[in-house]
Parts: structure tokens; sequence; C-alpha cells
């Protein structure tokens, strides 16, 4: 049976998946439920300077598409709302409780100096593994120029971050905004600072949606809105390239993959592109705790099949077949084939290619039955018809020229800036 | 979704030899029971059902839904508009192609029309439930109490249409929404047709019939006369002075008869003067025999045996002369039938019919089979059962009397009005759909006559 503990800035945890910092770790009560659910580790939610912040009520938006539910999430929340000692004795008690769980605790006070000094020493009082420092949160602190405030200036990062390392001896995880053009820069600040690890993604800045009745962005607050944080389901492919782009370039710095994650096969596919482990909001929001059972079943179970030993042994796996453009091989081509006893005839796969693409699908009727057949010398491969088709296995995608050598364009003809031709 | 099933009280006696003989009676079942029975057979969709339904469409291309509704709905776009959350938009793709799209999507065979088409059914055997979105959709509308199309100005065109049934009725619709004025003329006391006075009840529950006329013709232009029979009170010759056009949707005003001695017994009936009294009467005042035997083949013969098992009876037979896979009734049909404990006997004729004085006692039926020529003959097999009442339901058929007492007639071939792609009859100016002329016998196809017939009495009188 595979090996799922997970090592992520030196914290171990008995499986990769983790709560992130968020409502599900806000308190010992819910923290409690999920370790006992089987959840690897949690990120406290974060924590600031006394007083407390306040929240509205009417807090949360969601996307539904076609009747699925929660695809996508966003909030305008703030950081936790309890007292810092309220907080702090819970983690303490919880690490007592579970002390073979990963407990990191999520930070967020102005920048200065002296006030991550003064919270890192009571931090550190609870024993906890380790703090995660929240440079992230889109919406309420990055007015009061905290969290993505910081997060979205390198210089910033860097500067917090090493304060930080200088202060405690707990490992640092600095988490990473996605509301910025280039991810590495904050990334690579984070590591000048001495950051043990990055986690991204934070949520993204968005309006989930408008009341066309109140004429106001949700969530509406008494008939008024304002922006929130994105996140669920839906983020997940931006939250995969901003992983892949950092542990491509920075293989040495440690990655937390956060975004979307919602069943196995996402937390296989953020390991594959090099996170050390996992965290989970949305998911858990949507669903409670139980879905942590499948997601380290169905993950071992793919690892036995796969023949992964751990997970250090599949990570980053994916990460040197994660190119740019320019690395493609031009001379692959592929068309697409229909399976005409698995058709359906819904001509979804022609409707697609003929108003909108290559007009390579025909739409026959042969002795009065529709037929769809694709039309070899106009098709591409572009894959619309294969992602359009709703019968699993009915469309595949078929290698032409397995002869043809390869040829990238920086040596393509086309290129007027190609290698031949500067030489 | 469920179908409701029967429910009956007390206990089952030793039917096989009933002492009574002739026990036909009214009320065999409380109020309550028969209200139960009759009710809707198949309760709406909730709108979030409907929603979830509604996203499982693929919103195919050239969708094969479409082309096997005899009316042709676009139906990938009224569920895509459910789905969206535009339920007027939903109604209106429906009703512009069948403005009874209400009563179709509570009576349509959908097994063997859209729904057999869906391209789930390819898939998965699991098709969309299209005529229930069709009926939420519709539903909605009705709900509002507007119409669904304004009149366009008057044309002061007079047409008259000939029968309030599905096909009179949407060929009115269609011509009045042209701003042409149309008058009705209906030989019984209501409108509707076979909606009204056939449909099985639990189809078409709470007045349905009577709510949607009334929407229909919120649309303003259509006048409707009862009691006035053609070839009674008035000729197609003098219709076609007085008006720029005639429809005739007439129906089959028909029955077979078995061609038995004793078929004059008192309980020996029409299946369909059974249904219309069914459809028309208070239920508890209907009488229905204890053991009841149903010949025939057809939605007539299982609508009449349900029926007469929701009423109270407590044994109903169809007896049938041939297989179950030459029945007109659907295998769903059938099924139905079979769940609300209707025996079907197949391959067996009824040779015989005995009584005591008025009243019948027993039908002698003889064994079918098809012999080597494939001709249907008896066999000397025979066998007897107890019935205190017979329903005939072996066919109905088009009575062209009334059309023919005028000087010009239009041509009848193998009993239907004969029409062409238009639903023009051999007659100028005469259109004719619905039952009385040649193809499937349903109101989806009464509608679609009616609704050709209408556009091209548009085209004939505007050009
Ligand atoms: C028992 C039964 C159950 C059925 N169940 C279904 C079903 O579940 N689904 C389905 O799709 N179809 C069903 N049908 C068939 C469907 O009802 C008919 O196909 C449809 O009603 C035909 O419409 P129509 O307008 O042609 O005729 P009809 O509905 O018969 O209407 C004809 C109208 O013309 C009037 N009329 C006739 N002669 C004259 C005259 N001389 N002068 C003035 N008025 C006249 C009649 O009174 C009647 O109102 C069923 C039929 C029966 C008998
Ligand atoms: C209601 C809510 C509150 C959150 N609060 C915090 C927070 O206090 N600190 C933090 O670092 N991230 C916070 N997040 C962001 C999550 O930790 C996580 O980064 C994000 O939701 C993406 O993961 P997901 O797609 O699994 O939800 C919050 C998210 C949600 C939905
Ligand atoms: S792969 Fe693209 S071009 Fe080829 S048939 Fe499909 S949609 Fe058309």
């Amino acid at each position: 049976m595979a090996n799922l503990t997970a090592n992520f800035a030196g914290i171990r945890s008995p499986n990769p998946f983790w709560l992130a910092s968020a409502p599900p770790t806000d308190k010992a009560f819910n923290v409690a439920r999920a370790f006992k659910a089987g959840w690897g580790g949690v990120v406290w939610k974060t924590l600031g300077e006394d007083p407390p912040i306040v929240n509205v009520s009417s807090r949360y938006g969601g996307v539904s598409y076609n009747g699925t539910r929660v695809a996508g999430f966003s909030n305008i929340e703030l950081i936790t709302d309890r007292p810092l000692q309220v907080n702090l004795d819970e983690i303490k008690q919880i690490k007592r409780d579970w002390p073979d769980r990963a407990v990191v605790v999520s930070l967020m006070v102005p920048c200065t100096e002296d006030s991550w000094q003064r919270i890192l020493a009571r931090v550190e009082d609870t024993a906890c593994d380790g703090v995660e420092l929240n440079f992230g949160c889109p919406h309420g602190m990055s007015e009061r120029d905290m969290g993505s405030a910081v997060g979205q200036v390198p210089e910033y990062v860097e500067m917090v971050t090493r304060w930080c390392k200088q202060h405690t001896r707990m490992p640092v995880i600095v988490k990473l905004t996605p509301n910025v053009t280039d991810i590495l820069a904050p990334a690579a600040a984070a590591k000048r600072g001495g950051a043990d690890g990055v986690s991204l993604i934070n949520t993204l800045q968005a309006i989930t949606g408008v009341n066309l009745d109140l004429m106001a962005p949700e969530p509406v607050v008494d008939g008024l809105g304002s922006h929130g944080g994105y996140c669920g389901p839906a983020v997940k492919p931006i939250a995969l390239r901003m992983v892949a782009d950092i542990a491509r370039a920075m293989p040495n710095l440690q990655v937390s993959g956060i975004g979307g994650i919602s069943v196995w096969r996402d937390a296989a596919e953020f390991i594959a592109l090099g996170a050390a482990n996992v965290q989970v909001c949305t998911a858990a929001m949507h669903r409670g705790f139980k879905i942590v059972e499948d997601m380290i079943d169905g993950l071992a179970n793919w690892m036995d099949d796969k023949s992964w030993p751990s997970i250090e042994a599949m990570r980053a796996r994916a990460i040197r077949n994660y190119v740019h453009w320019s690395d493609l091989n031009l001379n692959y081509k592929t068309v697409a084939r229909i399976d005409q006893d698995l058709c359906i005839k819904c001509g979804l796969c022609h409707i697609g290619c003929e108003d909108t693409s290559h007009q390579a699908i025909a739409a026959l009727r042969v002795d009065g039955q529709r037929r769809y057949e694709v039309i070899d010398a106009e098709c591409v491969g572009c894959n619309l018809c294969f992602l359009a088709c709703p019968v699993d296995g009915c469309i595949t995608m078929v290698r032409q020229n397995t002869e043809a050598a390869v040829l990238t364009w920086d040596h393509h003809p086309n290129n007027p800036l190609r290698k031949e031709a500067a030489a | 979704m469920g179908a409701r099933t029967l429910t009956e009280t007390g206990t089952e006696t030793g039917t096989e030899t009933g002492t009574e003989i002739g026990d036909i009676a009214a009320g065999r079942l409380d109020a309550t029971r028969l209200a139960e029975n009759f009710a809707d057979a198949h309760p709406p969709l909730t709108p979030a059902q409907a929603v979830v339904e509604a996203n499982r469409c693929y919103f195919c291309h050239d969708a094969p839904c479409v082309e096997a509704c005899p009316t042709g709905i676009d139906v990938p776009s009224f569920i895509r508009k459910i789905a969206t959350g535009n339920p007027r938009g939903s109604a209106r793709t429906i009703l512009e192609a069948n403005i009874l799209g209400g009563s179709c999507a509570r009576v349509c065979p959908t097994e063997e029309l859209c729904e057999r088409a869906c391209v789930h059914t390819a898939q998965e055997h699991k098709p969309i439930q299209i005529g229930a979105l069709q009926r939420h959709a519709t539903d909605w509308l009705m709900a509002q109490g507007t119409a669904p199309f304004a009149r366009a100005a008057a044309t002061g065109r007079k047409i008259v249409v000939v029968g309030a049934g599905p096909a009179g009725l949407a060929c009115a619709h269609g011509l009045a929404r042209h701003g042409h004025d149309v008058t009705i003329f209906e030989m019984r006391p209501k409108p509707g047709g076979l909606n009204e006075y056939g449909i099985a009840a639990y189809k078409v529950a709470d007045d349905y019939a009577q709510r949607e006329i009334a929407f229909i013709l919120t649309i303003g232009g259509i006048t409707i006369e009862y009691d006035k029979a053609l070839g009674r009170d008035f000729t197609l010759d003098t219709l076609r002075r007085d008006f720029d056009a005639v429809f005739l949707g007439l129906g089959l005003a028909g029955v077979n008869a078995l061609g038995l001695d004793g078929e004059e017994f008192t309980s020996v009936r029409d299946a369909i003067d059974f249904i219309a009294e069914l459809r028309q009467m208070p239920k508890d005042s209907v009488a229905v025999g204890r053991r009841v035997v149903v010949i025939g083949g057809g939605n007539t013969a299982i609508d009449a045996a349900t029926q007469a098992r929701r009423l109270g009876a407590e044994e109903v037979t169809i007896v049938y002369r041939r297989g179950p896979e030459h029945m007109t009734a659907t295998g769903k049909e059938q099924q139905w039938a079979q769940t609300n404990n209707v025996r079907i006997r197949y391959w067996a004729a009824p040779t015989c019919l005995f009584g005591e004085e008025t009243t019948l006692t027993d039908v002698e039926f003889a064994r079918t089979k098809l012999d080597p020529s494939g001709q249907l003959t008896l066999t000397d097999e025979t066998f007897v059962l107890t019935a205190d009442m017979l329903l005939k339901a072996i066919g109905q058929t088009f009575v062209s009397t009334p059309i023919q007492r005028a000087d010009d007639v239009p041509a009848v071939r193998n009993g239907r009005i004969v029409v062409d792609a238009e639903r023009r009859t051999t007659l100028p100016g005469v259109y004719a759909g619905g039952d009385c002329v040649p193809g499937a016998d349903l109101t989806v196809t009464a509608v679609q006559d009616g609704k050709l017939a209408a556009a091209a009495i548009h085209r004939q009188l505007i050009g």
C-alpha cells in the first residue's frame, strides 16, 4: 500500500490533505471533527491583533453551473472574528490532543516588525508546527494594507518573511495571492526572505453574480455588495498553472497546492505539478469533512495501481513535460475518429465544428438515419468535438503521422527568427 | 416519478364462483377512493425537478426528438429555456408549434414519439422527460392567465370550422392569430372533442380540457356555436356559400359492432360511451359491473378497462384477438393496464354472449391463430368468462353522411376524407384534419393537421 505521508516545509502529516485556513479551521470544535474524519493537517483560520475584526451578515456567493451547486464560491469574510487568546488556547489544546497531525497557524498583522514579532512569540507558545503568512486575502484586509496589499508587492513579501524568520524558529510558509500578473515575483521574494515554503492560491478578486432584482453584486449586504474572494472547482485550472510555474522555475522551493481541490484526482494533479501537499476549503464547506475518506482511499488506490510508492516519488513528475509553447512539436497531427456504434446522434460534434471551427464533420443522412463523419482533410485536431461529445469513448483523437520528425517553432520555416535563419 | 396506483376497498371475494348475476352498480368505492383513483396519474414536476431534468438535455443539433414530434416542437430550445429560467419563452416555443401543447404533454404516447427518439434513450435508456417538462412550461404560462400570442389586425375574412376537437381548435387558433374571424360549429354541448369526452380522466384531471380551451380562446376572434351539427342544421354547400373557407375536424362518429347475438343486452356497451359518461358524470353515479370484459386492442380498450377497475370493478379482463405485439395500445399502456390489475388475454375472440332475459351473464370465446397464409382464424378451442358487463372497443369509424348531404362532396377513400399535404380536400376551399383524415389517430397529429390547414387557408386567402 502506497505511503501517503507528506512532508511540506519540514512539517509532517499522515496524509497530504490539509484544511486551508478558513471557516473549517476557525475553532477547536471544527478542527477536532476534521481530525476525527481523517484530515492530515489544518492551517488555522488567520489570526490577527485584538480587538478582533467584525464580519458582515451575508458573506458568501456561489456559482451554480447547469444545476451543479458551488462550482465557484466566493466570500467577503475577513480573518477570525474571535479574540486572539481564545484561538491560541484552543490551538494549544488541539495540538496536544492530536500530536500526529499538522497544525499550522495563519497570521495577518499590520506591516510592522513589531507587530509580527509580538504575535509570533504568542503563537510559538501553542507548540504548533508552523506559521503561514496570509499575504493573500484580496478583500477587506487589503484595504487596511494587509493581506494581498502585501502579497502584491514582492519587496514587502520579502521583508515580512525575513522578519518572521528572524523572530521564530518555526517553519514559515508564505501564502501567495493569485491577484498578480507574475506569480514568480512574490514566490521568489518569499524565497529570498527565507521562507520554508509557499502555499497557493488564495482567493481571486471576483463578483460571483449580480442580483438583478436588487441591482447589486452578490453577496448582497443590505442592498450593497463589494467584490469578494473567489475559489472552489472553478479556480483549479488557475491554481494548477501557478503551482506549476513555481515548481518549474524554483524546484527547491516547497509548495503547498490550494485551489478547487475536491477529489483525490485533483490532489494527484497538484502533486504531479510539484505540490508537496494540498489544502482544501470549498469542497469541505460544501459537503463536510467526510470527503477526506475517499480522498485518502482514492489516492492510495490510484498510487498502488500506478506503482507510486510514496507522495515524494510521484511529486513533480509532470513538471518535466510542462514546457513552453515553442517547445511543442508542430509535426504532431491528430484527427477525430467517431465510433459509429457508440454515436447517439446528438450532432454536437458537427454543430460546434461547423458553426465555430473548421467544418470538418459532415452531417449526413444514410437511409434516413443521421450519420456524422469526420472529413480528415479539414480536421486540424483541435479536440473540440472530442470535448463536446457526451459519450465516453465515442470520439477519440487519433495520431496520424507517427513517422514525422519533431519540428518546433524555433525551427519552423514560417518563423522569421528561427534558429536556422539566425545561423 | 411514480405513477399513482389503484386503491381499492374491501377484500376480494371468491369471484370465480360469483353468485349474483348482472351485478352492475354505481358507487362501488367511497368518494375519497374515487377522487384518488381519478386524480392526476402523473403529478407535475416540481420546479426543482424540472431544472435538474432540463439540465440533462444536450441541446442536440438537428435533434431527433424534434423530428419525432408530429408538430415539430423545438424541444431542445424549450427545454433550455426552462433551464435558464425563461419559462415564458419556453411555453411560447412549445405553443408556437402546438397550441394544445399542454394537452399533448399529458396525453401523447411520448414513449413512441419524442422520448423514444431522445439521444439519452440510445445512451442510457433514460430519455429526458420531455412530456413532463412540456407540461411544466405550459402550466406555468397558463397560470399567468395571459394569452401567449397576439392577434393580427382583423382581415374581415370568415372561416368556419366544424368540430371543436383538437384539430378544429388548432385550426381556429391559427386562423385567429392571422386576424381572420372563425366560427366553430360543434354538435355537442361542450368543446374539446375526445379531449373532453374520450381521454382517460386521470390524464387530464382537474377539468384540464376546458381550462386549456379557455386559455386558447383568449386570443379572440373565435366564436363557438354548440348543438350545431353538419348534415342536420346546415350542409357543406351552405357553409361554402357563407364562409371564405371551411375546415372539417369531424373525428370519428361511428363505432364497430361485434355482430353477435346478445349485443342488445343492457350491459353490453360501446367503450366510448362508457368513457364519455365517466368523463361527464360524477364518478359515484357511473355504473360498472363487478366482472367486466373489454374487447379490443387499442387505447380505448386500455382506458375503458383501467377506468372500470378504478370505479371499483373487481375483475376486468381485456380480450384481444391477436398478440401483444399487434396491439395498437403501446407497451407502456398495456403495462399500465396490468399494474391496474387488469388481466389481458391474447389470441381469443368472442363468439357468443349468454344472458338471462336482458342481462348478460357469460361470454364465450374461441381461441384464435394465424393460418399459414397469415389470416386470423378461429379455432375449435373455446372458453367462457363470467361477466356482468361487456365493453366494445373494437374501433371507431368515420361517418360520412354529414358531408354527403350536399351537392358537392369531397372524396372519401378507405373510410377517411382524402387530403393533400396541406390538408386540402378534393373540394376547393374545404380542408380537413384530425381523426377524419388518414394517419395516426392522436391528439398531436390532429393538432398538426389543424395547424397546417390554417396556414394553407391563410395562404389561400391572403396570398
Ligand atoms: C378512449 C380514447 C382515448 C384516447 N387516448 C388518447 C391518448 O391518450 N393520447 C392521444 O394522443 N390520443 C388519444 N386518443 C385519440 C385522440 O383523442 C384523437 O385522435 C383526437 O381527439 C382527434 O381529434 P379530432 O379533432 O380529429 O377529433 P375529435 O376529438 O373526435 O373531435 C371531433 C369533434 O367534432 C364534433 N363533430 C363530429 N361530427 C360533427 C358534426 N357533424 N357537426 C358538428 N360537430 C361534429 C365532435 O362532437 C367533436 O367535438 C384517444 C381516443 C379515444 C377514443
Ligand atoms: C469563507 C472563506 C474564508 C477564507 N478565509 C481565509 C483566511 O482567513 N485566511 C486565508 O489564508 N485564506 C482564507 N480563505 C482562502 C482559502 O484558504 C483557500 O485559499 C481558498 O478558498 C482556495 O481553496 P478552495 O478552492 O479549496 O476553497 C478563505 C476562503 C473562504 C471560502
Ligand atoms: S478536432 Fe476540431 S477540427 Fe477536428 S473535427 Fe473535431 S472540432 Fe473539427
